[in-house]
C-alpha cells in the first residue's frame, strides 16, 4: 500500500479509520497539555510520569490477569500519578532539585516495572505476551473503544481548559501573584498535573513508554515558535500533534515494518526541526537574515554619515572628494561604495566620491531616524 | 498622618530549612505611609512581603490587615513582585499581564470584559506604557516590565500596596514614573511598602522605614529614625563614613 492508497483507505477501511483517529486526537490532547508542561519549564514531567505508568501496567495484569487496554491504563494511570506526587513530595519536602527528583523517579519506577515484566514473561502462562508492547506502543491493537475513550478524556479537558483558561494562565505566568490573588495555586497545579498524567496514560498503547514524552513536547516546542499568543499556541500545538498522528499512521501503514509510535515520533520532530528554521519571528533562518541584513545597513549607514560630515562643510554638497580619505573605521569597503552607487546616493569620478542631492537628503533623515529611536 | 493602622504583624517567625530567616518580627504600619523596607542582602526583606502575603508559610506568627485576618482582606492588597520572578518569554502581550490584576475580583471560572479591560488600558496610561499594550513582553525593556507589574497592581485598585524592589535595574524614565505612581497613591491616603536597596533615596521617597536584619531593628517615621545609628545596626558597619566617602 502506498500513501495515496491509504488516503482513500483511510474513510472505508474500519481498522485504517480507527488507528487513525486514536493517533489524531491522541496527538491534539497531548499537544494541547504539552504547552502548559513546557511553558511550566516542566519539559521531563511527563518522561517521568510515562516511565512511572510501566509498574501500574505489570501489577494490573498481576492482579487482575485481564489484557484488555482499560484495565492496565488504570493501572498505568495510578502508578503514574502516585509517581507524579512522589516527584512533587520530594521537591517540596527535600533539598533536592527538580531535575533530581524526576530522575529518580523515572528510573525507579521503570526500573520497577521492568523487573515485574520480566517476572512476568517467566511464568508459565501462555497469556503474559504483548505486555512488552507498552513499551514502544503499537497502534494497531487500537480499537473503536480505546477511541472513544481518547475523545471523551480529549472533551472532557477541553472543557476543564476553556473553563479554568485565566487560572491556567495565571498559574504558568506567575504563580505567587496568583496566590496572593486568592486562588488556590495548588488546586489549580494538581487539575493541570492530573491531565498531563491522563493524557500520558492514553497514549501508552499508541505509543509506548519509552517516546511518549516526545508526544507531549514536540508539538508544543514547535507551537512556541510560531505564535505570541498562548490560546493559539496551545490550538497550533494541537494541530501539529494531530498531524504527526496522521502521517506517522499514514507512512506506518504505508510500508512494511515501520512501527507507527516511533514514526509519529519522528514526524513530530520534523515539525520541531522546521519551526524552529522557518519561524518567521523566531527561526534560526530568518534570525540570521536579520541580522547580517541590520549588519550590512549599518555599515552603509555609518560610511553615509561619515560622507555627510565631510559633505556638510562645503557649499556645494557633491564637491568630490578623494576615496583615500574614507578609512574602514567607518565601515567603509569597496562594497558599501558600490552599495552606495547603486542606490544613486554617491557619484564617482576616478578616484573621487560626491555626494548626490539625494544621498545627502538621505543621510540627514538618518540623523532624525536616529535622535527619535533614542527618545 | 491617619492613625489607624493598616498592617499589623505579630511574632512572625520564618525559616528556610533550618535556619530563621526572619525573627520574631513586630510591626505596625500606619495608613497612608510610604514606607521603605531596608537591610542588607539576605535580611530577609522580600520574605517579610512574601509571608504577609501568605507566599510562604511562617513558622509562627500572625498578620492582620486592618484589624481582620490577611485571608479575609486579601482584596485590599496588592503585590509587585520581584521583575526577575517570572519567565518574560511566555507568550502573552502587556495588555494581557496589566489585566491579569483583575483576575482576583473576578474569581474563579469568570472571564475578563470590556469593563475590565477599560481599567486595564487606563492603568497602562498611569505609567506610560499604553502605545506598548499590544507588545509580546519579551520585547519590552526591563525598565517597561516593571512599569507592567506596577500596572497590573494598580489594576487592583487595593488599599495597601507591597512592592519588592521595583527601582532595581530600572533606567531613569521608569524609576521617575514609578515615583509619581507612588507620590500619587500618597495623595490617594493608600499605603505603600517597597523593598528598597539604595539607603540614599530614602529620605527622598519614603516618609516611614523599617530596618530588617533577621530581626526587626527599628520602624518609624524617616526624619526621626533614618540615623548613623539605626544604619550601623543594620548593616554592621559604620554607614555614614562609607556615604560621604
Amino acid at each position: 500500500m502506498d500513501i495515496q492508497e491509504y488516503f482513500t483507505l483511510v474513510f472505508s477501511d474500519y481498522t485504517l479509520r480507527t488507528i487513525t483517529l486514536g493517533t489524531a486526537i491522541l496527538g491534539a490532547v497531548t499537544g494541547m497539555l504539552g504547552s502548559f508542561a513546557v511553558l511550566r519549564k516542566q519539559s521531563l514531567l511527563g518522561d517521568a510520569i510515562s516511565h512511572a505508568a510501566l509498574p501500574g501496567i505489570a501489577i494490573a495484569f498481576l492482579i487482575t490477569g485481564a489484557k484488555d487496554s482499560n484495565t492496565l491504563l488504570l493501572g498505568a494511570l495510578l502508578s503514574g500519578l502516585v509517581g507524579t506526587f512522589w516527584i512533587r513530595g520530594i521537591i517540596t519536602k527535600t533539598h533536592l532539585k527538580s531535575d533530581t527528583a524526576l530522575g529518580l523517579i523515572l528510573s525507579l519506577f521503570f526500573g520497577f516495572g521492568m523487573l515485574l515484566l520480566t517476572f512476568i514473561q517467566k511464568q508459565p502462562n501462555a497469556n503474559q505476551a504483548g505486555l512488552d508492547k507498552y513499551l514502544f506502543g503499537q497502534a494497531a491493537t487500537l480499537v473503536e473503544s480505546d477511541v472513544w475513550m481518547m475523545a471523551v478524556v480529549t472533551s472532557i479537558c477541553l472543557l476543564v481548559l476553556l473553563l479554568f483558561w485565566k487560572e491556567f494562565k495565571i498559574l504558568l505566568f506567575d504563580k505567587d501573584y496568583a496566590k496572593t490573588l486568592g486562588f488556590n495555586t495548588k488546586f489549580i497545579d494538581i487539575l493541570i498535573t492530573s491531565f498531563i498524567v491522563l493524557a500520558i496514560v492514553l497514549g501508552l498503547q499508541t505509543v509506548g513508554v519509552v517516546l511518549m514524552s516526545a508526544m507531549l513536547l514536540a508539538p508544543a516546542a514547535a507551537a512556541r515558535q510560531w505564535t505570541n499568543n498562548l490560546a493559539k499556541m496551545v490550538f497550533i500545538a494541537a494541530i501539529f500533534g494531530a498531524l504527526s498522528g496522521v502521517f506517522g499512521t499514514a507512512i506506518s501503514a504505508s510500508q512494511d515494518n515501520l512501527s507507527t509510535g516511533p514514526v509519529i515520533v519522528i514526524i513530530a520532530a520534523v515539525f520541531v526541526f522546521i519551526s524552529f528554521v522557518f519561524s518567521p519571528t523566531r527561526g534560526l533562518l530568518f534570525k540570521q537574515i536579520r541580522i547580517i541584513k541590520n549588519r550590512r545597513d549599518l555599515e552603509l549607514h555609518k560610511t553615509l554619515a561619515f560622507m555627510y560630515h565631510i559633505a556638510e562643510t562645503h557649499d556645494n554638497i557633491s564637491h568630490p572628494h578623494e576615496i583615500k580619505i574614507l578609512n574602514n573605521f567607518h565601515g567603509f569597503t569597496k562594497g558599501t561604495l558600490k552599495k552606495l552607487v547603486e542606490k544613486h546616493y554617491v557619484t564617482l569620478q576616478g578616484s573621487t566620491w560626491s555626494l548626490t542631492k539625494e544621498g545627502f537628503d538621505s543621510a540627514a533623515n538618518l540623523y532624525n531616524q536616529l535622535s527619535k529611536n533614542d527618545e | 498622618m491617619s492613625s489607624s493602622i493598616a498592617i499589623k504583624v505579630d511574632d512572625l517567625t520564618v525559616a528556610y530549612n533550618y535556619k530563621p530567616v526572619l525573627w520574631d518580627i513586630d510591626l505596625e504600619i500606619p495608613e497612608g505611609v510610604l514606607m521603605a523596607i531596608v537591610g542588607p542582602n539576605g535580611a530577609g526583606k522580600s520574605t517579610l512581603i512574601k509571608a504577609i502575603l501568605g507566599i510562604l508559610k511562617p513558622i509562627a506568627g500572625s498578620v492582620s490587615i486592618y484589624g481582620k485576618p490577611y485571608k479575609q482582606q486579601r482584596k485590599l492588597v496588592a503585590y509587585v513582585p520581584q521583575k526577575g520572578s517570572v519567565d518574560w518569554d511566555f507568550p502573552t502581550t502587556a495588555l494581557d499581564v496589566v489585566m491579569m490584576g483583575t483576575y482576583g475580583s473576578l474569581g474563579w471560572i469568570k472571564r475578563p470584559r470590556q469593563k475590565e479591560k477599560k481599567a486595564a488600558l487606563e492603568a497602562l496610561e498611569k505609567v506610560g506604557m499604553l502605545p506598548f499594550k499590544n507588545r509580546q513582553i519579551s520585547q519590552l525593556s526591563g525598565g517597561q516590565q516593571q512599569r507592567i507589574f506596577l500596572a497590573r497592581a494598580l489594576v487592583q485598585d487595593a488599599a495597601i500596596y507591597f512592592m519588592d524592589e521595583p527601582f532595581q535595574g530600572v533606567d531613569a524614565t521608569t524609576e521617575i514614573a514609578i515615583i509619581n505612581i507612588l507620590k500619587e497613591l500618597r495623595k490617594a491616603g493608600k499605603t505603600v511598602v517597597v523593598v528598597h536597596h539604595d539607603l540614599q533615596t530614602v529620605p527622598e521617597y519614603f516618609d516611614w522605614v523599617t530596618f530588617l536584619n533577621v530581626k526587626k531593628i527599628a520602624t518609624g517615621p524617616v526624619k526621626d529614625i533614618f540615623n548613623d545609628d539605626n544604619l550601623t545596626k543594620t548593616y554592621g558597619i559604620n554607614y555614614k563614613v562609607s556615604i560621604q566617602e
